[in-house]
């Protein structure tokens, strides 16, 4: 694969099939020069995300989740930005295409919601401004018709009186209010892709949950795909029809968010899974954390990024893991389930060491079984 | 709104009270009487009696301690004087009296109404010029960092600044005025009467006050600007599709020119009291040139302590506009 920022002249891009899913992205490498080596923020990753879906991507800080989906609006500064791959919207080709171009689909067809509504929006600008700048841009519209149309949206994600809070300034919105602001930017142009960035991981539990209904509704009115992307497997159970879990700027787990879930084969997964807090289970009972650090990407490790922090490197003969890195393919569980992982039989390890411990009231005590609800989900049919 | 510019207000005429009094006393203090010796031995030789220096140190308010002079002086600036002595002479000086000139022979204040248009019209033009410039360059650098013009602006702020300001002046004047003759003339050309000749007059002050003051904001709107460019609501102004030029000018120099006008009103109001160093090279008749000329011998005490005590009201007042500009540029800040 060529390490240089791929030139397709625009007119070559793909024509828009029916059958396409929204979203395609193909073998996406985005790479950093820095003065101290080349960082390799996202390595071949590849994902698609049809209309009406919403794919949430989990993983830690330094993971490649944002990265990817800076790609995928062209926000990255080509000067200091090496991207191979493809990325297609709606059958445009992202990458290489022209800032004018992509000045057209950015906040039209994709729209970005960000992590944290304070910094993401303009302190100086009130949010009746920012949002009908957005909508002005790509609509020839009065002021004054953008100014209702920012009510309008400020009245569709739940303000209270959108037509006095409108002239207001982001520091004078609750933290909710905002996010929910931010939302009403997005959609002001009713976007066929919806990058969501971290949405709700600023907010506090009881605003989260309205802020994921408010998506869940809104994505159901405009038919939009979403890219949901958080480090929060709550968000993903809520939202995302299909999960992709990245570590290393790689995709290390790919298939439906509930077979992810119940039945995840990757370590770095099950590590996760292990990381989440059980509101029902014993108030004792403790966290279990991933060991060590994320790796660097400057220097990524050897064969599979995770070995250094993977607990069943001995499961695997010789020395595989760290010198070889597994390819993302089906694992035990059908074709819709990829895996980027050696162990031979995942499944078994998750029932019989990793469930027991971190979810011990998901097993049958009398048979030492995974209960049968959740051993029967068939992934295939999700 | 209204009780922080009240208290403001406040505390800038202390301020300005404090100044007056330092200025007042200290001049006072440190000259003694050799003002009235000075005075008393212009009569000739011999004619300095020691009854006449009694007598005219008696006139200056000199057998009189500090406190009592000052407060003369302090009244006479609201309600003016009818007897100032100065060299054998009593002058009227109506209110605002600042004393009386000893170059002159005017008032004080009727000096400054004549020098004062020349210099708001170079501090308006250099000013205007340097921050237009230096905030345009400042922020083309800050969407190019990096690059070679960036480092070239960079590296021309410190020669720039390494260079002594006359100099310039005075090379450009030397070069661009009297060889090349670019600029025939400089000077102040009264503005109501002909204000294309004023224009051709201070070309040259103008663009020397503006090209070297405006790298120095040229580097600070770039600090910022590159501080701002890194914002998060930058990301989402291009995220929404906003022009490249619209990102910088719009969303990015909106934050970023904040800090820059609060330094740029403290530096004209500077400015307004007189740029001694231009005037004299351009031959402006300004404060900044008609402070100097105060300073040769004898000094001309009632113009040193007028020009301070202005520059002091410019420095405050601007200082409260700023603040309250603050509240207008930045919807976060409530002056309540």
């Amino acid at each position: 694969m060529s390490t240089d920022t791929f030139e397709r002249p625009d007119d070559m891009a793909a024509p828009a099939s029916p059958d396409d899913p929204f979203l395609v992205v193909e073998n996406l490498t985005v790479k950093f020069p820095t003065h101290d080596g080349l960082v390799q923020a996202v390595t071949d990753l590849s994902y698609t995300v049809e209309r009406g879906k919403t794919l949430g991507i989990v993983g830690e800080s330094g993971s490649g989740k944002s990265v990817s989906s800076m790609a995928v609006l062209g926000l990255h500064d080509p000067k200091h930005t090496r991207l191979s791959g493809s990325i297609r919207v709606g059958g445009v080709e992202v990458i290489g295409a022209s800032e004018d171009r992509m000045r057209k689909i950015r906040g039209n067809d994709i729209a970005m919601i960000f992590q944290d509504a304070l910094t993401a929006l303009h302190p100086f600008y009130t949010i009746g401004d920012q949002i009908s700048e957005g909508y002005r841009i790509h609509h020839k519209v009065s002021k004054g018709e953008a100014k209702k149309r920012a009510i309008e949206m400020l009245d569709r994600v739940g303000i209270p009186q959108a037509n006095r809070r409108v002239d207001d300034y982001p520091h004078q919105f609750s933290g909710g209010m905002r996010q929910r602001a931010m939302i009403a930017m997005a959609l002001v142009n009713d976007p066929q892709l919806l990058l969501a960035d971290e949405p709700t991981t600023a907010l506090d539990v009881t605003v989260q949950a309205q802020i994921l209904d408010l998506l869940q509704d809104l994505q159901r009115e405009f038919n939009s795909a979403v890219i949901i992307i958080t480090h929060d497997l709550g968000v993903v159970a809520e939202l995302a029809d299909t999960t992709m879990v990245m570590y290393g700027g790689r995709a290390v787990e790919y298939g439906a968010t509930r077979e992810i879930l119940t039945h995840p084969e990757m370590p770095y997964s099950w590590g996760l899974m292990g990381s989440v807090p059980d509101v029902t289970g014993d108030a004792d009972a403790r966290l279990i954390p991933i060991p060590g650090n994320p790796p660097s990407l400057l220097n990524p490790p050897e064969g599979c990024a995770f070995h250094p922090r993977c607990p069943h490197v001995d499961k695997v003969p010789g020395d595989l893991c760290r010198t070889t890195l597994p390819d993302l393919v089906p694992g035990d569980r059908g074709e819709n389930h990829l895996k980027r992982c050696h162990l031979a039989n995942p499944g078994e390890i998750y029932t019989e060491e990793v469930l027991p411990e971190i979810a011990p009231d998901l097993i049958d005590p009398t048979t030492g079984e995974m209960i049968p609800e959740l051993a029967a989900v068939d992934p295939d049919e999700l | 709104m209204s009780g922080f510019i009240v208290r403001r207000l406040l505390s800038s005429v202390l301020v300005v009270i404090l100044t007056s009094i330092f200025v007042f006393v200290l001049f006072f203090k440190g000259l003694g009487d050799s003002p009235a010796r000075n005075y008393c031995e212009k009569l000739g030789p011999g004619k300095c009696t020691p009854a006449k220096l009694a007598s005219i140190e008696k006139q200056m308010g000199f057998d009189k301690p500090v406190s009592q002079n000052y407060a003369q002086w302090a009244k006479g600036i609201f309600v003016g004087r009818d007897n100032v002595y100065v060299d054998g002479k009593t002058y009227e000086c109506p209110a605002p009296c600042f004393g009386i000139s000893i170059m002159t022979g005017n008032t004080v204040w009727h000096d400054f109404k004549q020098k004062f248009p020349a210099t708001v019209v170079l501090a308006v033009g250099g000013a205007t010029m340097y921050l237009v410039i230096g905030v345009l360059l400042g922020s083309l650098a800050a969407r190019w960092r990096g690059s070679t013009a960036d480092r070239l602006l960079v590296g021309s702020t410190l020669i720039v600044s390494s260079i002594p300001y006359y100099l310039v002046a005075l090379l450009a004047w030397i070069y661009l005025s009297l060889q090349l003759k670019i600029f025939p003339n400089t000077g102040y050309y009264p503005i109501t009467e002909n204000p294309a000749k004023t224009i051709s007059w201070m070309a040259l002050p103008w663009l020397v006050l503006g090209l070297t003051n405006c790298t120095s904001y040229a580097r600070f709107t770039r600090g910022q600007m590159v501080e701002t460019l890194s914002e998060d609501y930058i990301r989402t102004a291009s995220a929404k599709g906003v022009r490249t030029n619209r990102v910088l000018f719009k969303h990015a120099l909106r934050a970023a020119i904040v800090p820059v006008i609060t330094i740029f009103g403290l530096d004209f109001a500077t400015l307004l009291a007189g740029t001694i160093f231009t005037e004299r090279i351009f031959s402006i008749d300004g404060v900044g040139n008609w402070g100097l000329t105060a300073l040769s011998t004898p000094i001309d005490l009632n113009v040193i302590e007028t020009t301070t005590l202005l520059l002091a009201v410019m420095v405050v007042t601007a200082n409260l506009l700023v603040d309250i500009l603050y509240s207008f540029l930045d919807p976060r800040v409530s002056i309540a």
